[in-house]
């Protein structure tokens, strides 16, 4: 009589233990394919927190005011692991669309109307492209192939925009951030980011016949961002040391520098003949991030004495980080990464500086490329 | 009638002496040699002692003991706390994965691990890692929510809103002996050899000695699956080798007195890859880790008199972690991190007894740690902490009431740079155990308990990210339960529940600095939890000699997070399940015994935010476990086979570091 008790006891266990259930169905609907054509808009690129293999591409469509996300993986739902880990440049040249995947070691390179892949370029630690005379330009941490405790410099890959094939390399210095293309020149910012306070603090110019580093230029320390305005000039942006050494934007004309800004640029762009930056600071006194926003015009090489955005908008922003501006429409577009591990905001701004519209992104929403 | 009477009683004590959480886990019962009977006589002795905390403390308990731990297909610590009710650990997978535990959603940091009595720090990041800790050389595993009400303890045993305490295995001798000696080895998937040594030896009979060591090696590989429901690969996880190397050795003593004392040496030394997170077209990395952990520590209990009692205790220790990342190239070759940590602990806690029924305890405590590390502007931090806790003890035949005050002073300095400002904090615990009805089998508990987590040395201290004007993160706590249990003779079924409600302020998240390598603590988030556990467990004997054991536990838990202005405001908090469970059956027929376990945790978000593609599938696991016993040259052997995860569901406990799918293991022991 009492076994049966108990009998009954090792039942209900039983029935528990085929209770839990896992669905299949229950992945990310976002991920599933869908065949689309994307023109006339913006392809956004979400890094994704490092580790969270969560970077993902979006499309704004003008015509229809439509914002699709996880164009990636609509486009392309059976490669592995999709977009993959931090998202860190986007660029179109020509029918292709090169998105520069940093922790996944990869560029991605798309067809820029389908998003589906035409090719995959493996490149170690790759951080920033461009373009220049019909070839790509990659900047890399890794100089070398085989890891070497002896080779810290990084490099800038030159790649053919049509095989998709490495053509040449050439070394330069540590932690190579962003590049810029002018007259027959590389202009390469290095940071030297992994050896604090041992940080470089030079521009390296490439020929890019020969493809050689032929010379270093002395700017600030901890280089990051490389713009070239309307009239050759190289706007260059340095992190300082975060401590006491602070951020400031360099004016270089000629290969010599030709202005220094006390100013902190995070990021910026350019658009008729104004850049537009913004800076967030963390402040070790005040234990505060600090946004700033300015524009300087590229012309007079003054800063203009005026916010680009003009309503409230600006106290919503926590952590301000892409910024891109429409070159038809003048319309700027500007990303909130707000924590890093939460969906950011996309803000539209009209050319007057009020709020158009926004939208939700993935995490840590941060380049754009325009798409005719 | 009586003869039977006798038999039944004697086999439910037995069975409770064990103080098994998978009750009736007790296949040892038909063993006649004199060690087991010693032992449970022991153990019976000890139930009387202790009367069986699961049932009458005022918190919730959750215990394994020894003979429970090894029907578990632990090879750690870590192993064997998922099967607690209100438990998650934090898994990062495979032999060498980080382990760490999360207790009521409150966080690792507010879970204090004790090592023989005394606290297992980690002042650099406030983790312990649980998978460090081997099962061979454990003999009871016990979480206490809230504090263990225990008399005697130190100040820092009241310092954290739960606490877990490792009780390592003592040398017990019956009569005329002299010596054990206990030689084992698991081996199995993961490339896995993990041979080890216990060796008891009597020096007189006030005196005796223990040495256990053990060396784990094991490759790490497995396949695992890599999924979104429309891509479906496997993979080969690779850089997750281990190299560990661990002996303990340490002495027992009594004097004719009234005190007992131990002086215990451990070391660990470890090497091992770090496999990271499974991204797109990365399938490998390069990163390794090196640990040496030693510590010297010790006990002294004196009972002076009827009426009063002390506790001396003391630790040194000493850690060394070594961080390498050779996929960062630095000016002077690959980024080679090295930390080392120091400690000197003392705590003295006396017990006075008024009345029969009324305690009074003072404990008071200081610690000492050091970080010194080869970091870029390091500010090479010390930290002073006094404790000291004021409790008090009544108790009444139905009812007994605790009450604590804590006082935390903590000092720190720094070499370079700016420190945190010296704080001071009084935390106070009230609990209650109540017994209402004339049957002592139903007991109502409650407790209330308000406790806080220091920011570690990494919170304030480490290059770019630490803050040194954080504040600690507090927690409040209330909890209220019932444990039932009916025996009516060839059996014993046991229940158990509780509520709580736990309210965090002040949690210290990381918030962005400038780019994605600056983050920056703050004391930003505020969480409130709502939770139930319950738990039935059923032991007993048939007829014909078959001894079984069911249990059954259960978790649901809502982890809100209530920050101001947060946009994932009323979402689950990341990696918290709202149903989790576990459950369990053993059967022992002779000197076979069958073991099946059966863990299973609900959908969870890797992320604040509760959307799509932050969302983990659920996961359960069944494992079993066949055992044998036999008797070679008159000694005991035993072996075993374990099969782990048996229908290889591939899963994350973490996201993107995946879990190995089925895997066996093969332990064999032998007992001179």
């Amino acid at each position: 009589m009492k076994n049966i008790v108990h009998f009954r006891y090792l039942f209900f266990c039983g029935v528990i233990l085929v209770a839990g259930c896992r669905n299949d169905d229950t992945f990310d609907p976002e991920e599933k394919g869908e065949e689309r054509t994307y023109t006339d808009g913006f392809y956004l690129l979400n890094e994704g927190n490092m580790g969270a293999n969560k970077a993902s591409l979006d499309f704004y469509d003008y015509g229809s005011g439509t914002y699709t996300r996880n164009v990636f993986s609509k486009a392309n739902p059976g490669l592995v692991g999709g977009l993959g880990d931090v998202g860190n440049d986007i660029a179109v040249y020509g029918s292709k669309l090169y998105v520069v995947v940093n922790v996944s070691n990869k560029v991605e390179v798309l067809d820029v109307h389908t998003g589906k892949r035409l090719g995959k370029i493996d490149v170690q630690n790759c951080r920033y492209i461009t373009f220049y005379g019909g070839k790509a330009y990659l900047s890399a941490y890794l100089g070398e192939v085989a890891i070497d405790p002896d080779a810290p410099n990084g490099m800038v890959a030159e790649i053919d925009t049509t095989s998709l094939e490495i053509t040449r390399t050439v070394e330069v210095g540590r932690q190579p951030e962003e590049l810029a293309g002018y007259n027959g020149k590389l202009y390469v910012a290095n940071s030297g980011g992994y050896s604090p306070p041992d940080y470089e603090n030079t521009l390296s110019v490439i020929d890019i016949v020969s493809f050689k580093e032929e010379k270093r230029i002395a700017l600030g320390i901890n280089l990051h961002r490389v713009k070239v305005d309307s009239y050759g000039d190289l706007y260059v942006s340095s992190r300082g040391d975060y401590y006491d050494i602070p951020s400031s934007l360099y004016v270089v004309a000629a290969d010599t520098v030709k202005k220094v800004f006390d100013l902190g640029v995070s990021n910026m762009t350019l658009h008729d003949g104004i850049l537009y930056a913004y800076s967030t600071e963390f402040n070790y006194h005040t234990n505060e991030n600090v946004v700033s926003y300015s524009m300087i015009d590229t012309r007079t090489e003054k800063i203009i004495n005026e916010m680009f955005i003009k309503d409230e908008t600006q106290e919503n922003i926590e952590v301000p980080y892409g910024i891109a501006i429409n070159p038809e429409n003048g319309e700027i577009l500007l990303t909130d990464a707000k924590d890093y591990v939460s969906p950011g905001t996309l803000y539209c701004f009209n050319p007057d500086g009020t709020l158009k519209w926004t939208q939700v992104t993935g995490d840590i929403p941060a380049h754009i490329a325009f798409v005719k | 009638m009586s003869a039977k009477n006798n038999r039944c009683t004697a086999i439910w004590r037995y069975l409770w002496g064990c103080l098994p959480v998978f009750a009736a886990y007790a296949g040892y019962a038909q063993e006649k040699d004199s060690l087991t009977e010693y032992r449970q006589l022991e153990e019976v002795v000890l139930w009387q002692q202790r009367k069986l905390p699961e049932h009458t403390a005022p918190v919730p308990v959750q215990v394994l003991t020894g003979e429970a731990l090894k029907k578990l297909n632990s090879l750690s610590v870590a192993d064997a706390v998922r099967y607690f009710s209100g438990v998650q650990l934090k898994d990062y997978g495979g032999v060498g994965g980080l382990k760490t535990i999360n207790v009521r959603s409150m966080g690792t940091e507010h879970t204090g691990v004790f090592y023989d009595g005394i606290r297992l720090g980690n002042a650099q990041n406030g983790q312990v890692d649980l998978g460090k800790y081997a099962l061979d050389n454990m003999e009871e595993i016990a979480l206490y929510n809230g504090q263990r009400p225990d008399a005697g303890q130190s100040a820092k045993a009241y310092a954290s809103a739960s606490t877990i305490y490792l009780q390592s295995r003592k040398p017990e001798f019956a009569a005329g002996e002299t010596y054990h000696l206990h030689a084992g080895i698991k081996t199995g998937s993961f490339g896995l050899a993990n041979p080890y040594l216990n060796l008891d030896y009597k020096i007189s009979d006030y005196l005796s000695a223990r040495l256990s060591t053990a060396y784990t090696y094991a490759h790490g590989r497995y396949k695992y699956r890599f999924t979104n429901g429309v891509y479906d690969t496997t993979a080969t996880r690779e850089n997750a080798d281990i190299n560990a190397w661990r002996v303990e050795g340490a002495l027992y003593g009594t004097t004719g007195f009234n005190s007992k004392w131990f002086l215990k040496y451990y070391h660990y030394d470890s090497e091992r890859g770090l496999p990271g997170a499974v991204v797109a077209n990365r399938f490998y990395r390069a990163q390794r880790l090196w640990d040496r952990n030693s510590f010297l520590q010790g006990e002294f209990r004196q009972q002076v008199s009827e009426r009063y009692s002390v506790v001396f205790r003391g630790k040194y220790s000493k850690d060394y972690s070594r961080y390498l990342d050779p996929e960062m190239v630095t000016t002077s070759g690959f980024l080679d991190n090295r930390y080392h940590q120091e400690s000197l602990y003392f705590s003295l806690s006396n017990t006075y007894r008024f009345t029969g029924f009324w305690k009074l305890g003072l404990a008071v405590d200081y610690e000492n740690n050091t970080l010194d590390a080869n970091l870029y502007r390091f500010a090479y931090p010390e930290r002073n902490n006094y404790l000291v806790a004021l409790t008090t003890n009544i108790d009444l035949p139905r009812l007994n009431i605790q009450a604590g005050l804590l006082s935390t002073t903590v000092k720190d300095r720094v070499r370079y740079y700016k420190g945190a400002e010296d704080r001071q904090e009084f935390t106070p615990t009230l609990m209650a155990g109540w017994q209402p009805f004339g049957n002592p089998d139903f007991r109502l508990r409650a407790f209330y308990k308000r406790i806080f987590r220091m920011p570690t040395f990494n919170d304030l201290y480490y290059t770019f990210i630490g803050n040194t004007f954080l504040k600690p993160e507090y927690t409040r706590q209330l909890n209220a339960g019932f444990s039932y249990r009916y025996h009516p003779g060839t059996y014993l079924l046991e229940l158990q529940g509780d509520v709580y409600r736990i309210w965090i302020r002040d949690k210290i998240v990381a918030v962005p600095g400038t780019n994605l390598f600056r983050w920056t603590m703050l004391n930003l988030g505020k969480v409130e939890t709502t939770g139930i556990e319950a738990k039935a467990k059923l032991s007993g004997e048939t007829g014909w000699g078959l001894v079984y054991g069911a249990q059954l536990s259960f978790t649901w838990q809502e982890a809100l997070d209530v920050t101001p202005g947060s946009s994932a405001y009323g979402d689950q908090i990341p990696y918290i399940p709202v149903h989790s469970g576990s459950a369990g059956i053993s059967a022992a027929y002779r000197k076979w015994q069958l073991n099946y376990s059966f863990i299973y945790t609900g959908e969870r978000y890797s992320q604040k935010a509760n959307i799509p593609s932050n969302y983990l599938q659920p996961w359960y696991t069944h494992d079993m476990a066949a055992r044998h016993e036999m008797n070679v040259f008159g000694n005991k052997m035993e072996v075993a086979v374990e099969i782990n995860n048996l229908l290889n569901q591939y899963y994350d406990v973490i996201r993107n570091f995946p879990m190995p799918g089925r895997s066996y293991r093969i332990v064999l022991n032998y007992t001179l």
